[in-house]
């Protein structure tokens, strides 16, 4: 990779001026999708300001009517989490699903999410859930959040802090992974909460998207067979040598139904 | 009976404790004093001409020492990698051999083909000066599929090798063969792919080149599987360097599956360099440049016919495959796709007459050569797939139809009419075996049970024979080998008993510092603990040629028994002197030297204490010392064989295909340690199944840029792909013609399994309609031919 | 520019001064002459270099050295004991044949003892899945498995009756 310097800032505050002061400056917060870039040339940050060192970005606490997740959480600490599993065990069983075991160690909430990876998991289970997003100057809701492929809303000197996960009645995720890579062709996260049904599904397009056909549904029965007629427009749908356009929105479905299965 | 560490033992390994402590020593893993780093340019294009190299910015960029291009390794009288085996044509014209430069001077072949060596103080400051380089390149059209690279305007990957062509090659009676076809009561017809492999061994290579200017001696060491291999080729073809100033030093090996046979450039440009910069030079491979520039494997698109009569008889099998090479011919890649490949297409059957025409095409990619088996899965491959089709075609069951037409035991030895002579086998034997491991009657009940879970389940067999222990020198020079293929070995007794044993086989994995120990244990009764086996640098064992294609215990272990009947005949010889008795009245059992009908005798212990301490020794008619080494030449192939049955589950909304049950039952001759031999089998089945249901090594067509270049894309087998398997072997027909009555098992796995799993795969969706399925099967593959059947089940 | 970089590497306190380029594998392998951790890929997905970082598996091919200031590494080197006694895991990996060319087995043993460590009694299922982080190219995985659930049963404390 190439050279870089290496900053560890001790707050937020510190770390958004760094971003200020530097201009093509990278945060790495597990850095299991920065290092493997960087490391291939794909990237040539001049700086690299490292968020492990802002204790107070970590942690998993209950908060009223759901779960807050600091951004620099590992997944690891996701998936062990007893308030996590007992709250929204989807969300961990979502977390045990991400990588392996050692990307799982190091690899952060806010790092992923801010990533944007169109074949991440996370951000399918915060738009499914409909969590906002809190960053350094503001709260951002899951569905203005992501926007497109490797693309959020964050502005270049934004970092996250913390994500508020609501507690759904139900709620499961779904991933049929790149056999290769492991990362979701098709993941579809459903949840079934208090003001109706959210479907959000990744790796299929160019990012995680909401497929309201499917939430109107499953509002009016929430189970497998009230998807059956739905058909997944294919034509905007990612197309490579391990999912084509159309194998990948029948899997959108398949996974959509298993996932309803699972949270029924 | 079985000695506690003799042959037969399942001795643990004695290289496992360096390995599970970190202590091994991988190539990588050695630094020399003044040690400078290689990092290699390579082109991002699969085809383009190459208008000029400037490199000025790199040599002045922090830490470089120096940067080469071909044209400097040209003007100092490099040559280009040469191809060890010579095919002719079916008129008799040789093979084209285009030009292989080390560097490329002005054209680049492939994407990830040699522009430049920049050298410096790290790695990390080669590579950063290497981005300096300018190359100006003139894209020209690539051509990446074999079949394509011979239509009418495809692009010229060499100019001399018209219409890409390297060969055109046959092997067997044509009209023999179509006699056979004129009179059959049925014809099967198959077109196939065997897709593209990438080896990954998981250790990426690696070489050090290293030049005393005080006694003009080189040093390479390297990631190969045969160090006196690439010492004759780079030393003799490449770099001009006579053999005893150049050592080759092959370490522990972290894998090879063949793709660490060959001699490639960088071993040559870091040995070269090393005396260009006076400083030891290092280069090890990034993942992603191992996928630009380790040898591939497979890469044939076959159509294939099989006549049989009204009883399923096999009466011909006509065979015509396009081999696609590569951008250049690899060592072997030659041999791979004839002679390792069509004297298989008989199988374990008694096909009276085969025809089998190969055209050999060169493409914008990645030279292709032998991966674990070599040409043997592809015609086992071949076989099997021909033969399920064919019972389904003529209503036969498929045990039946195999069996029908299996050589029996008794017409051993059987001369196939592809050229090879099995000389032993008992073919039926293993399927008996095999059948009551899978429950073979239960599967009916087992496949009504999948269907209720809403799943199909498939049962699928494959049988195979492989021609291992190569070869026989005579038989393979006049198929054009450009080499002898026999091994060496030394077995030194010490003054206090202990031996050191030197072979020219290479152990990367094998465990061979263990079985050929037990091999010493076993005909000297002592502890394995007291032999050392030392491989793998020249300087040290004799000329050997190393291992591959399942000969090391068939023909290094053989060239091992007749060193050490060398040193038992000279040990009676000491002991008839010592003993006072004639040398015919000395019996040998164990490493007791008796004199027979008394209680005079003398351990092999003792007798090396007095072949060192010859106080006594008639000098004129004993000479002092017990070291003796011989070479072995087999007498023929090892015809390893075995059946394979595997059954399988498709979820049909998905396509996933999971593996329920694998089971083989093998005949691997005598064996020396079955833990080994097991653990060879485990390792082998996992290949043959990535092939078949994930591997796949893609190009895109139009650029001719590799589409799997990572772990990303590449899909390898993982722990949670597989299930456990079923192990069993049989050593009731041992191989007739060599002195361990050993057959060789490290590539049984991998030949047979492919062929098991899609035959099971295809048996799952026969019901439908589907009758071929090309590998891999992925989920997506499965998914799309199952919606091509029963569009309404799976839309 | 370099920076001072104090790890604790199997018990033991080094310095070194590294670039922040600089992978935590690059820092054991290359600056402390550590080389049982390989490297086998370039994209973070082969496992032959994972160590335990604060007592928990990572692949140290994807961390840098100067993230891990101050920390606890444990690499293969340092889990048999100073009289060459194995690891248990080591142990059940020698007894079950669970390597072949060793390259890959320094993380495999790794990753199997972070596994144990968190799932005390794995199923088959549990050890394959939680080994999915490693590839093997030479054992086909089966005597992996064995050797992690046999390892597994070595590494669990004896069960002592509860106290009256």
């Amino acid at each position: 990779m190439y050279a870089f310097n290496y900053h560890k800032p001790g707050s937020v505050v510190e770390a958004v001026a760094l971003l200020g002061q530097n201009e093509d400056a990278k945060l790495v917060a597990g850095g299991q999708t920065l290092i493997p870039t960087l490391k291939q040339r794909l990237a040539m940050p001049g700086d690299v300001i490292d968020l492990s060192g802002i204790s107070d970005l970590s942690g998993i606490r209950e908060d009223g009517d759901g779960l807050v997740i600091g951004a620099m959480t590992r997944h690891a600490d996701v998936v062990g989490s007893d308030i996590v599993r007992r709250r929204i065990p989807a969300l961990a069983a979502l977390a045990e699903h991400i990588g392996d075991r050692q990307v799982r160690n190091l690899g952060t909430l806010g790092g992923s999410i801010a990533n944007n990876d169109p074949a991440a998991d996370y951000p399918a289970g915060l738009l499914g859930l409909g969590a906002t997003v809190t960053t350094d100057r503001r709260t951002l809701a899951a569905d203005d959040f992501f926007i497109g492929l490797f693309e959020t809303i964050l502005e270049p000197t934004e970092v996250v802090v913390s994500v508020h996960f609501p507690v759904p009645e139900r709620a499961a995720y779904a991933k049929f992974p790149n056999p290769a890579s492991r990362y979701a062709v098709v993941g579809v996260f459903v949840a079934k909460t208090s003001t109706g049904v959210r479907v959000a599904v990744t790796g299929a397009g160019a990012g995680v998207f909401r497929e309201t056909a499917m939430e109107q549904a499953l509002s009016a029965q929430f189970a497998p067979d009230a998807l059956a007629g739905i058909t997944i427009d294919s034509a905007a749908l990612n197309d490579d040598i391990h999912a084509s356009r159309d194998y990948r929105a029948h899997l959108v479905t398949v996974m959509a139904k298993r996932a309803v299965a699972a949270a029924s | 009976m079985t000695k506690a560490d003799g042959i037969g033992a399942s001795v643990k390994r004695r290289e496992d404790f360096r390995f599970l402590t970190g202590r091994g020593t991988y190539t990588d893993d050695i630094d020399r004093p003044g040690q400078t780093h290689a990092h290699i340019l390579r082109s991002p294009f699969a085809h383009a001409r190459v208008k000029s190299i400037d490199v000025a910015a790199a040599t002045a960029a922090p830490g470089v020492v120096a940067v080469f291009t071909g044209a400097d390794m040209a003007a100092d009288g490099v040559k280009g990698l040469p191809c060890g085996w010579l095919i002719h044509n079916k008129d008799g014209s040789p093979m084209n051999e285009p030009a292989h430069p080390p560097i490329v001077i002005d054209k680049v072949l492939h994407v990830g083909d040699q522009i430049a060596v920049v050298i410096a103080e790290s790695r990390a400051q080669a590579r950063d000066a290497a981005e300096l380089i300018e190359v100006d390149y003139e894209e020209m059209p690539a051509v990446v599929d074999a079949v394509a690279a011979q239509a009418p305007n495809a692009p010229q990957v060499h100019g001399d090798a018209p219409g890409n062509l390297c060969y055109d090659w046959h092997l067997g009676d044509q009209a023999a063969t179509d006699a056979a076809f004129a009179r059959a009561a049925h014809v099967t017809k198959l077109d196939l792919v065997n897709n593209r492999l990438v080896a990954n061994a998981m250790e990426p290579r690696a070489a050090i080149g290293e030049f005393d200017r005080a006694t003009d001696e080189y040093t390479l060491i390297t990631t190969s599987q045969n160090p006196h291999v690439i010492r004759l080729l780079m030393g003799a073809f490449v770099l001009g360097i006579p053999e005893h100033k150049l050592r080759v030093v092959a370490p522990d090996v972290g894998g090879g599956f063949g793709s660490k046979i060959y001699h490639y450039a960088e071993e040559a440009i870091v040995t070269w360099a090393a005396r260009k910069v006076g400083r030891p030079v290092k280069w090890t491979a990034d993942r992603s440049e191992s996928f630009l520039s380790d040898a591939q494997g497979r890469d044939h698109s076959t159509h294939a016919e099989l006549a049989l009569n009204q009883d399923g008889t096999f009466l011909g099998l006509r065979v015509s495959t396009v081999a696609n090479l590569g951008a250049y011919l690899s060592t072997f890649a030659t041999s791979i796709p004839t002679y390792l490949y069509a004297t298989l297409l008989a199988g374990q059957y008694t096909t009276p007459a085969i025809y089998c025409e190969v055209k050999a095409v060169f493409t914008n990619t990645v030279p292709v050569d032998a991966y674990r088996g070599a040409g043997r899965p592809e015609a086992c491959y071949l076989i099997e797939r021909l033969v399920d089709n064919a019972a389904r075609e003529l209503g036969i069951d498929r045990v039946e139809l195999r069996r029908r037409n299996m050589v029996p035991a008794s017409a051993m030895p059987y001369q196939t009419p592809v050229a090879l002579q099995y000389d032993s086998g008992d073919f039926h034997r293993n399927l008996d075996l095999a059948l009551p491991m899978i429950d073979y009657d239960g599967f009916p009940a087992r496949r009504a049970e999948a269907a209720q879970r809403g799943k199909l389940r498939g049962i699928g067999f494959s049988t195979y024979i492989e021609a291992c222990g190569i070869a026989p020198s005579n038989v393979a020079g006049a198929l054009g080998a450009r080499a002898g293929l026999y091994e060496s070995a030394e077995v030194r007794f010490h003054p206090t008993g202990s031996v050191t044993l030197f072979t020219g086989s290479h152990s990367h994995g094998q465990g061979h510092e263990t079985t050929f120990a037990q091999l010493v244990a076993d005909r000297f009764g002592i502890p394995v603990d007291s032999v050392e086996i030392v491989h793998g640098d020249t300087s040290k064992v004799p000329f050997g040629m190393g291992t591959y294609g399942s000969r090391s215990l068939a023909v290094g272990g053989s060239a091992i028994a007749r060193a050490m009947d060398k040193v038992e005949t000279k040990a009676k010889k000491i002991a008839a002197h010592m003993l006072e008795a004639s040398e015919a009245d000395i019996e040998v059992k164990d490493g007791s030297f008796t004199v027979a009908g008394t209680d005079k005798s003398l351990t092999i212990g003792e007798i090396a204490l007095s072949a060192y301490v010859p106080h006594k020794f008639p000098l004129e008619e004993l000479e002092p010392g017990l070291d003796e080494q011989a070479f072995y030449d087999p007498k023929n192939f090892t015809f390893p064989n075995g059946c394979q049955v595997c059954e399988i589950e498709i979820d049909p909304e998905t396509g996933v295909s999971e593996i329920v049950k694998f089971v083989c039952a093998d005949d691997f001759g005598r064996v020396v340690n079955p833990m080994i031999v097991e653990g060879q089998v485990h390792g082998g089945l996992v290949q043959g199944i990535g092939q078949a249901l994930m591997e796949n090594c893609v190009y895109d067509a139009r650029s001719g840029q590799l589409v799997t270049g990572t772990y990303n894309d590449y899909c390898m087998p993982r722990a949670d792909d597989l299930p456990f398997f079923a192990v069993k072997y049989h050593e009731e027909a041992l191989c007739t013609h060599n002195p361990l009555g050993v057959k060789g098992c490290g590539e049984a796995g991998t030949i047979g399994a492919a062929a098991a799993v899609m035959n099971a795969v295809v048996d799952a969706l026969s019901a439908l309609g589907v009758h071929h399925l090309e590998m891999p099967a992925t989920p997506q593959a499965v998914w799309q031919a199952i919606r091509a059947a029963r569009p309404s089940q799976a839309a | 520019m370099s920076v001072s970089v104090t790890l604790t590497v199997n018990g033991r306190s080094v310095t070194r001064s590294v670039e922040p380029r600089t992978l935590l594998v690059q820092m054991l392998r290359e600056h402390l002459g550590l080389t049982g951790t390989h490297v086998g890929c370039d994209t973070s997905q082969c496992g032959a270099c994972v160590v335990h970082l604060d007592g928990r598996s990572v692949k140290a091919c994807t961390v840098f050295a100067v993230q891990a200031d101050g920390a606890s590494v444990t690499t293969i080197e340092g889990l048999a004991a100073a009289d060459g006694t194995l690891h248990p895991m080591q142990a059940a990996f020698r007894e079950h044949h669970a390597l072949q060319c060793g390259f890959c087995t320094p993380g495999m043993v790794m990753s199997a003892i972070d596994l144990v460590k968190t799932n005390p009694a794995p199923t088959e299922r549990d050890v394959r899945v939680g080994l999915e982080g490693n590839l093997c190219r030479c054992t086909g995985y089966h005597n992996i498995v064995k050797a992690v659930l046999a390892g597994a049963e070595a590494m669990r404390p004896p069960v002592v009756p509860a106290a009256e």
